[in-house]
């Protein structure tokens, strides 16, 4: 059987294309730096201490929030709407969209998110505690903080965007599950450029390391650095981290239009649910979400090459996903499988869209970067093609396929297309 | 506290809520509203920290006293008296 590319039989304006990226991570604040330091192996984990839980690790991100925001709105606001504030302005100086003249109303904002919430009810709990739980102490900016639509909204408020604004709630799915939405809503035409990917503030929130220690999932090490190490024997869990990446969409009609710069086409997306646990991952079906998004873009398997992995540091979510791409890679001697958490941690909401990001520059410079700190490969998760410690050359990528999960069994996957 | 004390308190209070204005050139017979981007979450903000630092309750019906400085320290003056400036 012989596969196509079906988005090529598509008109260009159902073709969605990236046409910049706003990040922060990390280990970088910009596309490139966080490339080199993907290719340099330099991890972005550092020592942290939170509240209640103690010395932990965690993947902190340190870009110049001022820059796109007041001071005042930073206090007023969240960190999520903060990281989101600094992606999207990012992604538009990128993008080299007429920003003055665009249409603000045609503008949709589609941002994952893992969790919202937790950050800022914890804070005002904590701040009541000092005045024996009286609640008229109680924070009048705790509503606006903490609705979902917060870091979305944020943004909109920031720069004037008068068009749909909302944030969707997957999981660790997120990520990639925002791209998706911006996907979606450019060929429905309910916006002409879209602002869509992922953020995370969940490293202030004690609740999450707190969760995850108690499930015997939180990563600990004495190195930092060497905290984060999905595939390895050694690994403890999950560092968590925080993180933001923001893509602009817009159909390809418009982007060759203004004659912009194209990062990735988007060929195709899956998402589907496990419907079996709570928090343990289904092989099976992520396997079929692989599968799904493959059949969806008219792909065969291996016209993939760069496989971004999802697995998170757990013993059981990365031998299960590579059992999963075990199946659906079967026979593909030409297909490279990595992981962008092994730098910087769980970025949770951001990580699907951020760690698609970091891989994007492999359509140019044709090197797929590794998975580090794997000292001794658990052999359950011994898939051939996996990328160790040192990037790896390759020909010419074509295609990339995003992976990213999340608890109650969301699967999602992206495939994107050099352009 | 002295009217004074109190009015530097004010100013401590509004360089955390605002903390972009420049406060040096305030003045204090106009309306903080006129030389301040401050709205309706920010005055509430006043009330909290003045409830949260010096337990002083301001009743809703008060919150007009608020307008200007010279109006929140004349209105704040007997309430916070008999407080002790850090």
């Amino acid at each position: 059987m012989a596969f196509q590319d079906r988005t090529a039989d598509l008109p260009d304006d159902q073709r969605v294309v990236m046409t910049a990226v706003g990040l922060t991570s990390p280990n970088g604040n910009n596309l490139e730096d966080y490339r080199a330091a993907l290719l340099a192996g330099r991890s972005g984990v550092q020592a942290y201490n939170i509240r209640y839980v103690g010395d932990t690790l965690a993947g902190v991100c340190n870009f110049e929030a001022t820059k796109y925001q007041s001071r005042r709105d930073m206090r007023r606001g969240t960190r999520a709407g903060t990281i989101g504030i600094w992606c999207a302005h990012e992604a538009i100086a990128r993008s080299g969209v007429d920003w003055a003249n665009v249409d603000k109303s045609r503008v949709g904002i589609y941002v994952g998110i893992t969790e919202h919430g937790n950050v800022e009810t914890e804070n005002e709990i904590y701040s009541i505690k000092g005045y024996d739980y009286d609640t008229t102490y109680w924070s009048h900016h705790h509503n606006p903080r903490t609705v979902a639509n917060n870091p979305a909204g944020e943004i909109a408020l920031n720069l004037g965007i008068t068009g749909p604004h909302y944030t969707i709630g997957a999981a660790c799915a997120a990520g990639n599950a925002g791209i998706i939405q911006g996907v979606q809503m450019l060929r429905l035409r309910e916006c002409d450029l879209a602002i869509a990917g992922g953020v995370s503030e969940s490293i202030h929130t004690f609740g999450i390391f707190a969760s995850f220690k108690s499930q015997g999932a939180l990563a600990s090490h004495s190195d930092p650095t060497k905290g984060s190490r999905p595939f390895d024997k050694d690994r403890t869990g999950i560092v968590v981290a925080e993180g933001g990446s923001l893509y602009i969409l817009e159909r390809l009609s418009d982007a060759k239009a203004r004659s912009a710069n194209i990062l990735a086409e988007i060929v195709s997306y899956a998402i589907n649910t496990d419907a079996t646990d709570f928090v343990l991952p289904n092989p099976e079906r992520q396997a079929q979400c692989v599968q799904l998004a493959l059949k969806r873009g008219g792909l065969a398997p291996d016209q993939i090459q760069i496989v971004s992995t999802h697995a998170t540091g757990t013993a059981s979510g990365d031998s299960q996903e590579c059992e999963a791409l075990r199946n659906a890679f079967s026979g593909c001697a030409g297909v490279r499988f990595n992981n962008t958490k092994s730098f910087i941690g769980h970025a949770m909401g951001a990580a699907g869209a951020l760690e698609l990001a970091g891989n994007l520059p492999s359509f140019q410079d044709r090197v797929c970067h590794a998975t580090i700190n794997v000292d001794n490969l658990d052999e359950t998760c011994a898939i051939d093609g996996l990328v160790l410690n040192e990037p790896e050359p390759l020909g010419q990528v074509d295609y990339i396929l995003n992976n990213s999960f999340g608890m109650l069994g969301i699967n999602s996957v992206l495939i994107v297309r050099r352009f | 506290m002295t009217p004074a004390e109190i009015r530097d308190e004010i100013l401590d209070i509004l360089s955390d809520i605002a903390p972009d204005e420049d406060l040096s050139g305030l003045d204090d017979g106009k309306s903080f509203r006129e030389q301040l981007e401050l709205d309706s979450m920010d005055f509430l903000d006043i009330v909290m920290e003045l409830r949260k630092r010096h337990r002083v309750q301001i009743p809703e019906e008060d919150y007009g006293h608020l307008a200007s400085m010279s109006s929140t320290v004349t209105y704040l003056e007997p309430k916070m008296r008999d407080i002790v400036a850090a």
